[in-house]
């Protein structure tokens, strides 16, 4: 058997065996714990008074924009993964690539600072 | 039939991993965590149940068993109960990767995968659906937010971890996690390349911190503004599950950064007279406490036994490599040294800084950390290729 196989066999069982794992404790909790369903017990929390309407309401568009960068950024490096690794193989060629890559995404950061797409106000 | 032994081994490590987990960083992790903020706080920390308060945790834990579960009416039933089972399990996917210590000619990990750290990123990120889950299935106003922000947070330092991470690979020229830690027997990766060993290594630990929402980037979890963040509805063993899930990931990130940076398993190279020195020093503070008295105070006691024991390891060091042993020591002994270390690292700066505002968080990551880790790792390379 190729050992990648191996690899992610290993990798998938212990996700599988894993989830029963830590769902066992939730099984004894079941079978241990007490349960006395009471409207007062199963409302919202919201720091002692009645909840005002729900959660899944708006929110600030800020996240979503931080959200937006960071993909930008995570692509990029994704990129430099394979670049890195290979790096000393390569020599003075592979480094003058890597600059130009990355200032043109330096360029990307400068731009999203002076719009201000970092700043939370 | 290769398929079934490797299934039923890698059944066997799974449990064997969870147990670990389990106990030595959730529990032994929360017990740490407790008498070590006691300890800085000058208050004494749990100490009834079992020597040392040792047990504390384990008589917790059965408590928790039987405390019952409360779902909020206005949840989101099955995504409620699935968020604590993913951050659990993605907190037991990061230790695949992380090799204990090497026996011989064998390697104590569970699989050196040849792209483990992009793996660890990969599967440490994950965390971040089951908070983001869990807050919004709560439908609970505090544990939206908490989970928001937690989203915002993890995302952003998401990308100077990253980068510390490309750092080692470069430096090392390798993904493996084995091959980083063999990679360092000359020189610790944190000595190489001075001073970019050491920024890199300040770069990955502080997004590793904000990456586990510790103290100061416990926003998501703030107790004095969200309450408990977003695990403010989860009662019981669901809210232990996902204290499980993040002292994994924590101890997980304090592990990788050994591995990375620290040498990982390997012994450190220091000469005899400088063990010597390090023991005799030992030994004075600790005759110094016993005289004076102040080993008496219980406040003091964990921190006099820490000593011992460190003071201990040096004096051993000092008769092996004077005895010329090459090991001294078996390898798993320096790789939990050294992540107990970098755990008792992130709980001092947990009472030694105040927590920090989301602005202040999100221009540390996008502003400082970003630009720095970019410019590290361009400068880093700059220099390996000169050096050819």
């Amino acid at each position: 058997m190729p050992k990648v196989i191996v690899d992610w066999l290993y990798v998938a069982v212990f996700a599988f065996v894993g989830t029963i794992m830590a769902a066992l404790p939730l099984g004894i909790v079941w079978l241990l714990a007490p349960r006395a369903d009471l409207p007062q017990k199963t409302l919202t929390y919201e720091s002692g008074v009645i909840p005002f309407g729900q959660a899944w309401a708006q929110f600030n568009v800020r996240y979503y924009l931080f959200a937006l960068i960071f993909v930008v950024f995570d692509v990029e490096v994704i990129y430099l993964y394979p670049w890195a690794v290979v790096f000393r193989q390569l020599g003075a060629f592979a480094f003058f690539e890597m600059v130009i890559f990355l200032s043109i995404l330096l360029v990307g950061l400068a731009y999203a600072w002076r719009k201000g797409a970092l700043e939370w106000a | 039939m290769a398929w079934l032994t490797e299934i039923l081994k890698a059944v066997l490590l799974t449990l064997v991993l969870f147990t670990y987990l389990a106990v030595v960083t959730a529990m032994f992790g929360v017990y740490l965590e407790r008498k070590i903020s006691g300890w800085i706080q000058a208050r004494l920390g749990p100490k009834h149940v079992g020597p040392q308060g040792l047990l504390q945790t384990i008589a917790d834990t059965v408590k928790l068993l039987q405390k019952e579960h409360i779902t909020p009416r206005q949840a989101d039933v099955l995504i409620f109960n699935a968020a604590p089972i993913m951050v659990a399990v993605a907190g037991l996917l990061d230790w695949v990767v992380i090799p204990f210590g090497r026996l011989g000619d064998r390697v104590l990990v569970v699989r050196d995968i040849n792209i483990g750290v992009l793996y660890f990123s990969a599967m440490a990120s994950l965390t971040v659906i089951g908070i983001l889950a869990g807050g919004w299935a709560s439908n609970n106003k505090y544990a939206l937010l908490g989970g928001l922000r937690a989203a915002s947070q993890m995302v952003s330092y998401e990308i100077p971890l990253a980068l510390g991470i490309l750092w080692v690979a470069m430096v090392a020229g390798t993904l493996s996690t084995v091959g980083i830690v063999e990679a360092q027997r000359g020189l610790w990766f944190i000595f190489s390349v001075p001073p970019f060993g050491v920024l890199a290594a300040v770069t990955f630990l502080t997004a590793a911190t904000a990456e586990v929402n510790r103290v100061p980037f416990d926003l998501p979890e703030a107790e004095s503004e969200l309450v408990a963040g977003y695990f403010a509805e989860y009662t019981g063993m669901r809210f232990a599950l996902f204290q499980l899930g993040e002292y994994a990931e924590a101890f997980a990130m304090a592990a990788l950064a050994a591995i990375m940076f620290l040498g990982g398993w390997l012994e450190p190279n220091l000469p005899a007279w400088l063990w010597l020195t390090l023991g005799i020093a030992g030994v004075f503070v600790v005759v110094l406490l016993v005289v004076s008295g102040a080993a008496r105070e219980l406040i003091l006691q964990p921190i006099l036994i820490l000593l011992a024991l460190s003071t201990a390891l040096c004096v051993i060091m000092f008769f092996g490599v004077q005895a010329g042993r090459s090991p001294v020591l078996p390898s798993p002994v320096w790789f939990f040294t050294k992540m107990f270390a970098l755990v008792f690292f992130l709980i001092w700066m947990r009472w030694t800084y105040p927590r920090l505002r989301l602005d202040q968080l999100l221009n540390l990551s996008w502003k400082v950390l970003l630009p720095a880790g970019l410019l590290n790792l361009l400068i880093t390379g700059f220099l390996i290729t000169v050096a050819r």
